[in-house]
Formats: C-alpha cells, structure tokens, sequence
C-alpha cells in the first residue's frame, strides 16, 4: 500500500518550513513524488497527492495544468474528503482554455443535484469560478432550479452564481432573469436579497438602463431595508440609473440624504456622499449636505477617510468648485502628507481649483514644492502643471511670459523627466503665440548657454526645443553671435544625434540671420559714410531685398537694435567658429548631422571669397557686397517664412488641382526632375533642409506643399496622413514640386507683417476653417492672441462613444423585462411594466394598486413631497395591501403565483435537455 | 466586484490567493511581486488604499499577515475593509484566535471559509453564525467520510477488491 509511505500535506509544509536554502530543491522533489502518487489507483493517495500539489500551486506558484484530468477524477470520487480537494484543485487551477474543461460538465451537473447540501455549494462556487460558454450553457437549467431552492445558503450562491451566467452565456437571461426579480422580493430572507443586490449591481454597472424599469424595487429595498451591505449595493445600482432618469433623481435624494445623516456607519455614509456627488449632483441642497460630511471625513484622524474625504471632493469638483475651495487649507496641506496615495489626490484637487486668476499663484507654490520633493512626486507634480497649462490651448494662460519662463525653470529642476511635454510646449507656445517669441528666445538662450545642462539626458528634448526656437525666432536674439558660439560649443557632442542635427540648423539660421544683419548695416553704413558716393547701387539695392522679404516692421525692428553686434570682426570670428566646429562633422556617421553640416559648409565656402573681399576696404566692394547680399538674401528669405500650426486635418481639405493625376506611373517624373532641378536647385534645396528641421517639430506648415491629393487612391493617402499626421515626415520630393505647386498656396504660412488674426481671416477662407483668434479683454494685462484651430488641434482620435457593450446580455435583459416592446424610456411605461411583473394578478384590485402606483409615482416626481406625507401615503398603501390579504383576495392570487412558480419548475425539471429554445420567459413574465 | 483576493506574510510569502477575474499563471506571479512590493513598503499609519492599474487595492495588516482585495474604481473601498475584517473574525472565530500558522496548515480550509464569504467576486453572507455552522457542517461531512475511509470494512474491501 503505497498510502502508507506517502507524505501527507502536513509532511509537505513542515519540510517545506525547514529548507533554509535549496527550497526549490525540495519542491522538485515533491513535484517527482507527486507525479507518481497522482497515477496512483488508490482514491486516497491520489487526492493527497493532488492536494499537495494544489498547496505547490498556489503557494510556490508550480504549474499544475498536467494535473487538470487527476482532479477531474477526484471530484468524481464519492467520497466527500477527496471530491473536496478535487474541487479545490479545479477551482484554483482551471482556465476557461483548459481542455478537459468539457469533461466536467457531467460531474457538475450530478453534484448541482445532489442532496447534500455542501456538495451543491461545492459544485457552484466551481462554476461561478471556471464556467465558460459551455458549461454555462449546460448547467443553467441545473442553477436555475437551484435558484428557487428551499435551502437558503443554495439558493444564495446559485444567485451569486447567475452573475457568472449571464456574463458567459447571455441567453441564460432568458431562463433565470425572472426568478432572479422575484428573488428581490424575498425581503424574509436578507442573505438572498444581499446576494441578488450584488448581482444587480455588478450587471447595472455595465449596461444601467436596461435595469431602470426595475427602479420601484429598488427604491423599495432602498427605503426599507436595514442591511448595510445591501444598502451600499442599492446606492451603487442609483448611482447608475439616476443619470438616465431625472424623475427617478428626484425621488430618491430625500431618503438617501437622510439615510446619509442618519448613519452610523461610515462606509455607507461615504456610498450616500458618492452617491449625491456623482449622480445627483444638480440637487444643491443635497449636495451641500454631502459637503458638510465630507468636512467631517476631512478632519478625521483616519487617513483612510482623509483620502475618501479628498477623493468625493475630486468627483465634486468638476461641478461644485465651491466645495473644494471651502477646503482649500485643508488641501494645500495634505500635499505634504506622509501617504504618497493622499499626496496625489490632494495635487489633483489643486489643480481642480486652478484658474485663470491663481494659476501663476498656484503653479509657483507647485514648482517649489516639486524641487523639494523626492523624484518621483516631483515628476508627477510637473506632468500635472504642464497637463493643467495647456489644457484647451493654454485656456487658462494669460501672462505667456510668465508660463515661458515658468517652463524654463521647471527643465531645470534636477529631477525633471519631462522632457519631451516641455519640448512640445515650448514648440507650441513659439508657434501659436507671437508677443511671446522674444521671451521664449530668451529662455532658450538660458538654456542653451549653460554647458552644465548638455550632460542631463532628460534635457535634450528640451535644448532640441530651445535651439529650434532660438534659430527661428532668431531676429529676437540680443546677441547672435554668443549664440553661435553655445549652438557649436564642444558639449554638444553630448547630445544625441537627432538633436545635434537641430542645433546646426538652429546655427545655420543664426549665421545667415548675422550676415543678414551684417550685410544690411554696412550698406547703411557706407550709404550714411560716403554720401553721395553710390546710392543707387547698394542702397536701392538692399532695399530692394528687405523688401522683397519683409513688410515684418518688427523683425526689422529688431535688427536694427541688434546691429551694433555684428562687425566685421564677429562675422569673421563667426566664419572660423564654423570651420572649425562643424568643420569636423562633414565626416559624421549620422546622416542628418552630415547632411546639414554640408550645407553650412557648404555655404560659407561659397559667401567666404565674396564676404572676405567685402571685408576689406576696396573699390569694387560694393559690387561684392551686393553678390554676398544676394545670397545671404536669398537664405534669410528662405528661413523668414513662419510656421504655424496646422489642423491636423487640413490635407483633406486642400482642393485638388486641375489635371494632377497623381495614381498614373509616374515614368515622366525623371524627364520632369531633369529639367527642373539644375535650374532651381540653388535657390531650393535649402527649403529641403529647412522642412527637415521643421521636422523635429509638431506642425509643419509646408507639409500642405507636398502633394496635392487627386482622387480616390490620393485620398485614402490623405486620410492616412490625416490621421497619422505626426508620423509623416515632409518628403524630399517637395522640392520638385515646389514650382508646381506655386500657385496653391500652404494652407497655413503666416505672412509676416500682418497681424495674425488677419492672417487668420485669410486661413480660414482658404482652408474652410476659422483659427480662433482669443482675446480677452477683462484682463489688466491683455492676454497675447493664440492661434487656435478649431478642429484638428488634437489628433483625431478614432473616439467612439462608449456604445452598451455586450449587447447581447443587455438585449436579453430588456427582452425579458419589456417582452421585446420598446425601450424604457419613461418611468410611466417602466412603472407599468414593472408592476406588471411583480403583480401578475389579473385582479381588479390590483389593477387599481397600480394606477395607485403610477400616480404615486407622478405626484412624486412632480413635486417635493415633505416625508411626512409620502410616509403616511405609504402606511396607508400598506393597509390596502394588508386589507387585501386578509380579504382573501389577495391570498388566493399569491397562492396561484406560487403554484405558477412551481410549474415553471417542473417544466424546467422535466426536459433539461431542451429547455433553453423551449422556455417563451416573456409569456411567464408578462 | 472582487477581482482577487490574496494573503501575503510580512516576509513576502504568499498565504492564500484566490482569483475571480481570469488571470493566467504568469499574470498571477507577476500581481503578487508588484503588489506585495507596493503593499510591504507601505508605511502603518498611512491609508488602507492603493491606486493600481486602473483598479483599487484594499489591504489591511492583521499582525504580519497582509489581507489585500482588489476592486474595482466605483466599488466601495471601506466595505471591502469590512469584508475583509469579516473573513478575519471568521477565522478567529473558526480557528479559535487564529494565527499564520493556522493558515499554512489549514490551507485547504481557509479556501473553504473564504468561498463561505465570498462568490464569484461578490459577497455572500454577512452572518458569522451562519457561516460556522456551515463550516462545522463540512467538517462533520469529512470526518465522516475519513472514518468511512479508515473503517475495517473498507480496508478489507480495498485489500480484496
């Protein structure tokens, strides 16, 4: 007898306890042992062993999954110990994927039968564990008998068990729904009501308004019942169905407010507040009740009801502002509680409260809270400021100096991980709002300057940012020449590639941009020096360049300021810091840096011989000059055309040109490119690089350029990129087409030297959409003007409103409840309906309760009954039904109803088989 | 609803586990490392509630064993710390002032008691007295089938089969 040398459980734990080390020694050595015990013919060496093994599972977390047939056995076995542990085996190790699943079935069904009533519970509470569409299906009649069972713990976890049912095998509904709504009434027995509660409960949370004509028995559960359990359950299923039925709201706020004030329990109290908050929350006065228990849990000693205070203040907050800043001390405070979780729900609360009018208060006091905090807190109190900022495009933004230079000292802060959000913003800001372009150069100067921020990974999205800025906005620059020198300072080979690459464009700006300048005052300056000497030639001439690119006053503006800087001297010092910074990176392995570094090059070899004449004091200067202002002029207009955002959308919207054919072979296109690209590529393929930098950026205005949709197979593209707008990088091709093109204007390239709400007018007309230039004039400082798109801001998301999910639980739901009529849309009908459900009786004193019912209802719903009133109308309700009782009338009619029951448990009973096609429920039903 | 249940000791040891919701073997290991790293660390006098993964984790210490619940966001996070007291006073009631050790060697029972509490991730029976009786109801069944098992007779049956 192999039992009698077989370790038991017991054996297992102890030695189990005793390994110091080598655990997992111990364990395969069990494993081995039970492997063999578990082929074992003998019933009870074979359960052992399974139970051993289960213990291995669910402790050592060993896989038992081989073992699945063993327990199908054990629980075959009819004695109880063993059936036990195979029960327990099953239920801990089952998947719905495991294949013998099936084999269960039978054994399940014979328990689900048996007399004994612990075999029944087992069998259930291993169904509501592993039941899948299968199983759920073959076993429902079998729960469905149990659910009228006499024997109260069956009864109850059948119900717990319909749960399992109908999630797995919809139509079950169709069998158990009727007696699951007869089970609410059975207000003798509170553990079945708790166990239906729950079931309701958990169903309403997914689809709640298939469940609204069930509320008068709900509402009475909720008016009568004592049960705490029940009661939280009850508030969750009104928490769901108040929203959909305004009428229903009103009814229920009295008893759930005095049920909140009465309480002692706290956790239902919290359920009343929730309750009120979440679906109640147009009842002012209910409301300020609630406020005033959540002061309570507020200043309680419990930190669980500290956070649970905290937390109904965030569901309020949306609505009731008020009560939030009621506590507003509170908490500020609870920011710097010792709970981590408190912590949170308090920074959540503060930024409920942001406004327009606090927030440069309130982020201040946020930034330096964040530098004192441990990194992980400090992350999340920044990803809060910047997700609160520029929510709706910055709504709550009026000082964009102040957030640009807030923005700035948070990329400072050491812990700082939010690189890429500031990177964005920063983008973002420097394109949507132009007065604030001068101070976000400078804060990128700042940025940039500082060596010691190249070593911090983290930051280089944010130095890709400012170095974007500062090379576009570059007219802002006080000094160009230092930022040249901190764009090509030997740190920068710390910077990952992609950001390098942004820094040389950044200083291909800058250098073109000093030139500019450069150029442009020594004109002036010879043109005041020499008088009479040549006007025609050099000042026409330059005159002619500024005004080719540029009515931009205030770019304009600028340089002149600026002009001091650039001298001779500077521009030659420029010119070596090239050659020997980015000299170098001509051989980089990184494509992208190569590239630019060859354009930089590239072009100062060729203003070099040019501007070095020109450097010097000679007679043909002028001439010379001119040929260098040709050229720089030529780059400084390539790089003065803004960039603004673009709505996401807008490809879609650019009309096609005439005679594109766009999905024939495009063979022609080398005879096309050939001619077309020596004659304009000196002046064009600038613009290429100057579209891969844009690049780096979230919007990029000439991406409208690129290809003018024609027609089906274009606009699938179009789509595409409509929705994948970010990932599309503006093709090289562009520049081919660029001549093309010309007479299609971008759909959004701001033209310098008009205003930007103008420019905006204009945007809209060309691309049927309107940006929303937004100002607001109650402000002391004007708030500047935001480029703001109507649509397309955000990336279209495919958001679907959450339809009712699982449709077909829900459809059998309503089909049971209405008998396939219309929705329940008014309580009138759902009132009806319901009566009719739970009365059944034909009788005339009936019918006469229910119009009782109906006007109760109306009369409710209608005004704001005092409780007094509704109470005594109830009581007096109560004696009619007694009176009926006793008048036998209504005796007879419960005896039929519970003969009716039992038929219906006999025809279930009799033809298991069938059951489910053969059960019309409506007709039982209705 | 409940979508798991799990009891881990002070040291990390992992006591009792049921799961509701479906979660497969390497999910199952993966829940209880993060969670009893997140639950262990959490100093005493701080809330009973964690924030995890879009769902609620409800734990409470009784002595150096950690009763952990996970729910979900709408489900009332203090009727679940009652749930859990409930399942404790059960077993102390059950096991007559119960302790860790009990727990590891009456592993298989403490399932038994929990599914008395717990069904298909709802709760069942609020009555204590209710639940005992059952209990003892089961136990009486097992002994009486051991003592069917070890009787002479069915020795000999088994012998001679």
């Amino acid at each position: 007898m192999d039992s009698l040398f077989q370790r038991s459980l017991d054996d297992i734990i102890k030695g189990l306890r005793h390994q110091q080390a080598g655990e997992s020694a111990f364990v395969s050595k069990v494993l081995e042992e039970v492997r063999r015990e578990i082929k074992s013919t003998d019933s009870h060496t074979k359960s052992t062993a399974l139970q051993k093994l289960t213990y291995l599972h669910s402790i050592c977390f060993v896989d038992m999954s081989w073992a699945a047939f063993h327990a199908i056995e054990c629980i075959s076995y009819p004695n109880f110990t063993h059936k036990k542990v195979g029960y327990l085996a099953i239920s801990q190790s089952f998947q719905e994927s495991t294949p013998v699943i099936l084999l269960i079935s039978n054994q399940l069904r014979k328990d689900l039968k048996s007399n004994v009533e612990v075999e029944v519970s087992l069998a259930l509470e291993c169904l509501s564990r592993i039941g899948n569409l299968d199983l759920c299906r073959d076993l429902t009649p079998e729960v469905f008998t149990l659910m009228a069972s006499s024997r109260i713990p069956v009864r109850k976890k059948a119900i717990g068990v319909v749960l399992r049912l109908f999630g797995k095998y919809p139509d079950a509904v169709r069998v158990c729904f009727k007696r699951l709504v007869e089970s609410l009434e059975s207000s003798d027995s509170p553990p079945i009501v708790s166990a239906v509660i729950g079931v309701f409960c958990e169903l309403a949370s997914k689809d709640p308004k298939a469940y609204l004509p069930l509320a008068p028995e709900f509402y009475k559960i909720l008016v009568d019942s004592r049960n705490n359990w029940v009661l939280i359950k009850v508030l969750k299923i009104f928490t769901k169905l108040a929203p959909l039925e305004p009428r229903l709201a009103k009814k229920i706020v009295e008893p759930i407010c005095e049920l909140m004030s009465k309480t002692g329990a706290k956790s239902l109290m919290f359920e009343c507040i929730r309750t009120i908050l979440t679906s109640l929350a147009e009842h002012e006065s209910a409301v300020k009740l609630a406020a005033g228990r959540i002061n309570e849990l507020l200043i309680d000693e419990d930190p669980n009801l500290r956070y649970l205070g905290l937390h109904a203040l965030a569901i309020v907050a949306p609505k009731h502002i008020w009560a939030v800043l009621e506590n507003k001390e509170f908490v500020i405070k609870s920011l710097s509680d010792p709970d981590p979780n408190i912590k949170l729900e308090s920074l959540r609360l503060v930024m409920e409260m942001v406004s327009e009018s606090n927030v440069v208060e309130i982020c201040r006091v946020l930034v330096n809270y964040a530098t004192k905090s441990e990194p992980e807190f400090c992350n999340v109190i920044l990803g809060s400021i910047l997700s609160t900022c520029s929510n709706n495009v910055y709504e709550i933004i009026v000082d964009f100096d102040w957030y640009v230079s807030l923005l700035g000292e948070m990329s400072r802060i050491q812990h700082c991980q939010k690189g890429e959000e500031i990177e964005n913003q920063l983008i973002d800001i420097g394109m949507r709002v132009q007065d604030v372009r001068p101070e976000l150069v400078r804060v990128g100067r700042d940025l940039l300057m500082d060596p010691a921020l190249l070593g911090n990974p983290f930051l280089h999205r944010i130095l890709s940012a400012a170095a974007w800025l500062c090379g576009e906005y570059v007219e802002f620059i006080r000094n160009p020449v230092e930022l040249m020198e901190s764009l090509l300072q030997p740190r920068t080979s710390l910077l990952p590639p992609s950001v390098r690459a942004v820094y040389l464009e950044s200083a291909f700006k800058a250098l073109v941009f000093c030139l500019h300048s450069y150029l442009k005052s020594a004109t002036s300056s010879d043109h005041s020096a020499l008088g009479l000497s040549d006007p025609g030639v050099s000042s026409q001439s330059y005159d002619e360049f500024s005004g080719a690119h540029g009515e931009n006053g205030e770019a304009s503006g600028t340089t002149l300021i600026q002009e001091n800087h650039i001298t001779p001297d500077s521009v030659l010092h420029l010119l070596n810091l090239i050659d020997m910074a980015v000299g170098p990176l001509s051989g980089s392995y990184d494509v992208e840096i190569q590239e630019r570094a060859r354009n930089i090059l590239g072009f100062t070899e060729l203003i070099k011989p040019v501007l070095s004449d020109s450097l010097h004091p000679q007679d043909e200067r002028h001439k010379q000059q001119v040929e260098a202002s040709k050229m720089v002029r030529l780059l400084h207009d390539t790089f003065s055309d803004e960039l603004g955002p673009v709505s996401m959308s807008a490809q879609g919207r650019v009309p096609v040109p005439d005679g594109l054919v766009l999905h024939e072979n495009l063979a022609d296109l080398e005879a096309v490119c050939g001619s077309s690209l020596p004659a304009s590529s000196a002046t064009i393929s600038f613009e290429g690089s100057h579209n891969v930098e844009g690049a780096t950026s979230i919007f990029i205005s000439d991406q409208k350029e690129e290809s003018e949709p024609s027609s089906e197979s274009t606009s699938l593209l179009a789509e595409h990129r409509k929705r994948h707008g970010l990932y599309y990088l503006p093709s090289e091709k562009n520049t081919e087409h660029h001549e093309a093109n010309n007479d299609y204007p971008p759909a959004n390239e701001l033209k310098s030297g008009v205003t930007v709400s103008n420019d905006a007018q204009d945007l809209a007309k060309l691309a049927e959409q309107s940006f929303l230039p937004k100002r607001k004039s109650k402000q002391v400082k004007a708030r500047p003007v935001v480029v703001k798109l109507d649509e397309g801001d955000v990336l279209p998301i495919s958001s679907k409103i959450p339809q009712a999910k699982d449709d077909s639980l829900s459809e059998a739901v309503r089909d049971v409840l209405l008998g396939n009529e219309a929705d329940a849309d008014t309580l009138t009908q759902k009132a009806a309906a319901d009566s009719v459900i739970r009365k059944k009786g034909k009788e005339k004193l009936n019918a006469k309760e229910q119009e009782d019912d109906l006007d109760h209802m109306d009369s409710q719903s209608g005004t704001v009954q005092n409780p007094v009133k509704e109470r005594s109308k109830r009581s007096s309700r109560k004696q009619n039904a007694d009176e009926g009782d006793h008048g036998g009338d209504k005796g007879k009619q419960k005896r039929r109803h519970r003969h009716g029951k039992h038929r219906t448990r006999e025809g279930v009973q009799n033809p298991p088989a069938n059951v489910i096609s053969q059960t019309p429920v409506p007709d039982l039903l209705l | 609803m409940i979508h798991f249940v799990l009891l881990i000791s002070r040291q990390g040891k992992v006591r009792l586990t049921k799961w509701y919701s479906p979660y497969s073997q390497k999910e199952r290991s993966k829940v209880i490392r993060e969670l009893s790293g997140i639950v262990l660390n959490r100093g005493p006098k701080l809330c009973n509630f964690v924030e995890w993964r879009g769902h609620r984790v409800v734990y409470r210490r009784y002595a150096g064993l950690y009763f952990c619940m996970c729910i979900d966001e709408a489900d009332n996070e203090l009727e679940v710390l009652d749930i859990i007291h409930h399942f404790v006073e059960i077993l102390d009631r059950y096991f007559g002032s119960v302790c860790e050790l009990d727990l590891i060697f009456n592993f298989h029972k403490a399932y038994y008691i929990l599914d008395e509490v717990l069904i298909a991730g709802e709760f069942q029976e609020s009555s204590k007295r209710t639940i005992i009786r059952l209990l003892s109801t089961h136990d009486s069944m097992v002994e009486m089938a051991k003592e069917e098992a070890t009787s002479i007779g069915n020795m000999i049956a088994q012998v001679t089969k």
